[in-house]
């Protein structure tokens, strides 16, 4: 649906170098990177509101490097929300069908609508000072709407909530989302896109350093800096059933910190969290698994040691540990980690 | 006037080069004694020259003349609506004016749904100063055209002709008028206080 091919932009301070991005129809696609590494460039170069000094974009396969702004009808929505401070909530909302020939009541129809998805048909008469920081969020975020862009785009929409707010509002995205709303997230926040993302793209200073989806990103980082980045291995599909501290793995049980009965997510297990010990040892880690060293692989700071528990973990020790553990691939290990090192993160 | 705001609007949003040229040649007219920018004026419209000659051609000749002391005015009094409009539109975020095109509206449509609206408080208080200083311009009128007689020049006859006593009343009435137009600009400038504020 929306292909990037090749786009390059180069301003001072920040730049894009020959990105190619494929987003299909559906999808939730996240552009993960640290701040300054161009994401924002890149989303505004799609919306049109910078001109690509080299490459090409196509939308629904029609070249749209070249469009006007006001023509490509992608939305845009930015962290600090951009509310009009000098119009009322339900002009803001209806800013975007001001000017084009629909009619009156065409035009009320679409801002309930949009008002009752957000939930926020109660301050249409309000004025944006008067709002707060969540309610605000879904107001620009229903003006983004209520013209129906072809795609969606979103400037780090989490950040500047707190953490209430963004879990409300994250489940608000994703049920736009299954309404079948094409959305591009930027963030620099790896449990975004695990929690929202279907397709994840991890930029570094202005370059695409890997795509696809969450898992495999994740689970395979493709360099150095997407495993640091992400920082962890440890990554697996998981389910809450009724107990609200337990994570199963297929038939492995994982006690964690916190969650809610009855949800599906991910599991992410801190590396430099996961102890090993060669004798069963009573320790106040809940999570005691006997296991078999895979691999061992030399690592900035110490090894990485894959052990089969019947799914891969990672161990992230140090040169002294391996050697006075005296392990080595194929050795039998007993692997500990507390349920504060296991985050649930819901989808 | 007309092409102050856009001017200023220019000022505030774009670089370009000779940026402070520009800048430079706006604020002129406020730090050079006034009956130099008078001379200056009156360089460009005195008979011999091509405005002069044009506005000649047509039947009006500025010298001694209202459209003079408008002009005259003006070129003193422009500064402070270009500098406060500056202002004004520097201080509206840019993100209100990317967001507003990238929800369908034109930068014709951008500029006087948004930006105008939003500057609007600093560019009616530069009017208002701007007013208020071709209110009470002296020394660049008085060399354009001393008659018709505006009312900084009848206090400057009166006291000069007739002293103190004659000058006073019309001085008085001058500064009550002047001293209104100030508190309208005050109470302009001031935000509203019963509205909460958020960030």
């Amino acid at each position: 649906m929306l292909v990037l091919d090749g786009v390059s932009k180069r301003l001072s301070g920040f730049s894009i170098e020959n990105l190619s991005i494929d987003v299909m129809e559906g999808d939730y696609f996240i552009l993960l990177g640290v701040s300054g590494a161009g994401k924002s460039i890149l989303l505004e170069t799609i919306a049109g509101l910078l001109k690509p000094d080299k490459g090409n974009i196509l939308l629904d396969g029609k070249d749209i490097t070249h469009e006007k702004i006001q023509k490509r009808n992608i939305g845009l929505v930015f962290q600090d929300h951009a509310v009009f401070p000098h119009l009322k909530v339900a002009e803001n909302i209806l800013y975007p069908l001001q000017h084009r020939s629909f009619s009156h009541e065409e035009k009320q129809k679409r801002l309930n609508e949009v008002a009752a998805l957000l939930d926020i048909s109660g301050l249409l008469d309000r004025k944006p000072k008067t709002l707060s920081g969540g309610e605000l969020q879904r107001v620009a975020l229903a003006r983004a709407l209520v013209q129906k862009p072809r795609l969606l785009l979103l400037d780090e929409p989490l950040a500047s909530l707190d953490a209430g707010l963004r879990s409300g509002l994250r489940s608000l995205l994703r049920k736009l989302n299954r309404n079948g709303q094409t959305i591009i997230h930027v963030t620099h926040d790896y449990q975004e896109a695990v929690s929202l993302g279907n397709k994840v793209a991890v930029i570094h200073q202005g370059k695409l350093i890997q795509s696809g989806d969450p898992e495999e990103v994740f689970l395979k980082p493709a360099s150095e800096f997407v495993a640091h980045f992400t920082g962890t291995r440890n990554f697996f599909k998981a389910e809450i059933k009724q107990d609200p501290c337990k994570a199963f793995l297929n038939k492995l049980e994982i006690n964690i910190a916190s969650g809610s009965p009855n949800t599906n997510g991910h599991i992410l297990i801190r590396s430099e969290e996961v102890f090993l010990s060669k004798e069963e040892v009573k320790t106040s880690a809940v999570n005691n698994f006997k296991g078999q060293v895979l691999e061992i692989t030399p690592a900035i700071s110490g090894y990485e040691v894959m052990i089969d528990i019947g799914i891969h973990v990672q161990a992230l020790i140090t040169q002294e540990s391996v050697k006075s553990l005296n392990i080595n691939e194929g050795s039998d290990i007993i692997l500990h980690f507390k349920a504060s090192a296991a985050q649930f993160i819901p989808e | 006037m007309i092409a102050a705001i856009p001017l200023a609007y220019l000022l505030a949003r774009r670089n370009f080069p000779l940026k402070r040229l520009v800048l430079g040649i706006i604020d002129l007219p406020v730090v050079i004694p006034h009956s130099a920018a008078g001379i200056a004026l009156l360089g460009f419209i005195s008979r011999d020259s091509a405005i002069g000659k044009l506005g000649e051609s047509v039947g009006l000749n500025f010298v001694g003349h209202p459209a003079g002391i408008m002009l005259a005015m003006a070129f003193v009094s422009i500064p402070y609506l270009v500098n406060s409009a500056r202002d004004g539109f520097a201080a509206v975020p840019e993100r209100l004016e990317k967001v507003a095109l990238t929800l369908g509206a034109s930068p014709l449509r951008v500029f006087f749904t948004i930006s105008l609206p939003l500057a609007w408080r600093n560019i009616l208080s530069g009017f208002i100063l701007m007013f208020a200083r071709g209110m009470s311009e002296f020394g660049a009128v008085v060399i354009i055209a001393y008659h018709p007689m505006i009312t900084p020049v009848l206090i400057y006859e009166r006291f000069g002709a007739f002293g103190l006593k004659y000058a006073r009343p019309v001085s008085v009435i001058f500064i009550v008028i002047t001293l209104i137009a100030f508190i309208l600009l005050r109470n302009l400038s001031k935000e509203p206080s019963n509205t909460r504020e958020h960030e």
